[in-house]
């Protein structure tokens, strides 16, 4: 049961801070979780977790590869480990690992990969996963989850714990727009409504659906009343929320933090073309390379902004079918 | 060791040659070089050496044993007929739709098979984590671990190879099947390993050299890697790629070999008649 915030504003804790205190808890709790890093601990805030669990927490060095490796084998074993990097390592450099040695032989990892898509900011185009939902996607069996915010944060990686396979989680280091109230649940596999509205539907994941909200917001006084769902699970998507919304509203906007190809728009693509028919317009890199910058400059850069979702949400109106 | 044993494994190698080739009979082609490059280990780890129990294949204490160099299935499977893991017949599906015995070792159809393995390198780094699992439960339990000196090319390998050493998994017992032979030809013509056993010392490990052919040095290997602690073992096993079966042995290109019902009958009568000299030796 999740309740949506009546006004958003940015965290006070960074997403990384509420994600070492879950492993913190969730380490006291059971004796099976094992944390792995490729020499980014420090980037993810785990340094004190690191030195106060020696026994149970395993820098691998920088050796991705391997990690994903070894965190099967302790699988095998009946242990639950929990990996990280960033996640362009996290998916791409060891995307054969992740497809043999942990899906394919049905393992229990945890894969977290941090700064998704243009959070890499100054990283740059090199640290910008773009695709990884992509890649994941093509693995049969895992699921691939974005918490939004540190609520929905927090009450995921619990339900990843408990639920047997790969999960692929990707994960912002940064302040994130509160959407949830704390002590929220949700549902792996299911969309989250944030706003009702009949006449357009705005799917979002990760932080664009802060900026779905002030699209909606936005659009309100132009007399469009959007729906914004938040798609936190990626795959397997929650078909039967697209349909819906596709019926009741005839028009759909995406808005993901990824290439538009390959990602949470092309996954609602699919169930439209399979299921219903209604205009589509898909927010997010547009097949392009990341490139360094704050994240307003590359929201900017790659019209990713909540200005750029109003826009794309009344062309599909403007398009939808005629009965 | 008695002679008596040293004849008993001898001759479970020579069973499980001919049931390797019995798994590739039906398709008649299959990995036959690098299988049988391994036979008297597997016939060591199944005859003598690992703590296994094949009415209770998900034992957790067990010895587990990861075949990095999965596409030779056939020989490990051949060696758990023998131990009563599924029946021999079931040895002629292999590679067949619906089988239960892929080429390569899959630990979820399989009984018996302790990882998924087959794109080279990763068994590395699955039995590490095994190991270290079985360390952190503080089990007593080996982990063993079968790579493939063409294998060796992968970066992978090397990752583990440092880590390893890094989490003092002393119970974890690795072996190099080094038949210096890879698809395309010798190793040594096309990505140089140099000297494996100093590479593994340099990076950490206890590591030794021994005849891979024969059972006994290979026993004696696995007890003295026991005797070393704080440290993983590397053993490796100089072999020759396509031992024992006539039509490969002497092949340049034996790594995946396709084969006639000739070739076939003439191989498992060579084999028949090895196992009647090991016979006559225990008589």
């Amino acid at each position: 049961m999740y309740r949506i915030v009546d006004k958003v504003v940015k965290e006070h804790k960074e997403m990384r801070v509420a994600f070492a205190e879950v492993m913190e808890e969730m380490s006291q709790e059971d004796d099976r979780i094992i944390y792995l890093d490729a020499d980014l601990i420090n980037s993810i805030g785990m340094t004190n977790y690191w030195n106060d669990h020696r026994d149970k927490a395993v820098n691998c060095g920088i050796q991705e590869a391997n990690m994903i490796g070894v965190a099967s084998g302790m699988s095998a074993t009946g242990l639950i480990p929990f990996t990280h990097t960033f996640g362009t390592f996290a998916s791409r450099r060891v995307m054969d690992q992740v497809f043999i040695s942990a899906a394919y032989a049905k393992q229990n990892i945890k894969i977290i990969g941090s700064d998704p898509g243009i959070t890499a900011t100054l990283n740059g185009g090199t640290h910008m996963p773009l695709e990884d939902i992509g890649m994941m996607r093509c693995v049969p069996e895992v699921t691939i989850i974005e918490p939004t915010d540190s609520a929905m944060l927090r009450d995921i990686l619990r339900k990843a714990k408990d639920a047997p396979g790969v999960f692929y989680i990707r994960l912002s280091r940064k302040k994130a727009e509160k959407i949830y109230e704390d002590g929220s649940t949700f549902e792996i596999g299911k969309i989250a409504e944030v706003r009702s509205g009949e006449d357009v539907t705005i799917i979002a994941s990760g932080i664009m659906v802060a900026e779905a909200i002030t699209a909606a917001n936005a659009l309100v006084n132009e007399g469009i009343k959007a729906r914004v769902l938040n798609a936190y699970t990626i795959k397997p998507i929650d078909k039967d929320s697209i349909i819906k919304a596709a019926y009741e509203t005839k028009a759909i906007v995406t808005a993901e933090n990824h290439n538009i190809l390959n990602g949470l728009g092309s996954a609602v693509a699919e169930v439209l073309a399979e299921n219903c028919c209604c205009p589509l317009a898909r927010i997010g890199v547009q097949d392009q390379f990341g490139e360094v910058g704050d994240l307003e400059y590359l929201k900017k850069t790659f019209k990713m902004r909540a200005v750029d979702i109003a826009q794309a949400a009344k062309k599909v109106i403007g398009c939808k079918y005629v009965d | 060791m008695g002679r008596e044993e040293v004849l008993q494994l001898e001759e479970l190698a020579v069973k499980i040659r001919k049931s390797t080739l019995t798994c590739l009979s039906k398709v008649k082609a299959g990995h036959i070089g690098g299988s049988m490059s391994m036979v008297e280990l597997m016939a060591v780890l199944y005859g003598k050496v690992m703590r296994i129990d094949p009415k209770k294949p998900q034992w957790v204490e067990r010895d587990w044993l990861i075949v990095s160099k999965g596409h030779c299935g056939p020989a490990v499977y051949a060696a758990l007929a023998t131990k009563g893991y599924f029946k021999e017949d079931e040895l002629l599906t292999v590679n067949q739709g619906g089988t239960s015995l892929p080429s390569h070792c899959d630990m979820n159809k399989t009984l018996g098979i302790d990882m998924s393995t087959g794109s080279l390198g990763q068994g590395m780094s699955s039995a590490i984590g095994i190991a270290w699992g079985h360390q952190y439960r503080n089990r007593d339990n080996y982990t063993y671990l079968i790579l493939g000196d063409g294998e060796c090319d992968e970066g992978q390998v090397w990752e583990g190879a440092l880590f390893a050493p890094q989490q003092k998994l002393d119970h974890l017992i690795a072996f190099v099947d080094c038949n210096e032979k890879q698809l395309d030809g010798y190793t040594k013509e096309i990505c140089d390993l140099g000297d494996l056993r100093k590479k593994f010392e340099e990076f950490g490990w206890d590591a030794q050299e021994c005849e891979g052919h024969n059972v006994e040095k290979i026993v004696k290997a696995i007890e003295r890697a026991k005797s070393v602690k704080g440290k993983p073992h590397m053993i490796i096993l100089h072999t020759i790629k396509g031992k024992g079966c006539s039509f490969t042995e002497n092949i340049y290109y034996n790594h995946h070999v396709k084969f006639s019902e000739v070739e076939y009958a003439q191989a498992m009568e060579r084999l028949d008649e090895q196992l009647s000299t090991i016979r006559e030796m225990e008589v």
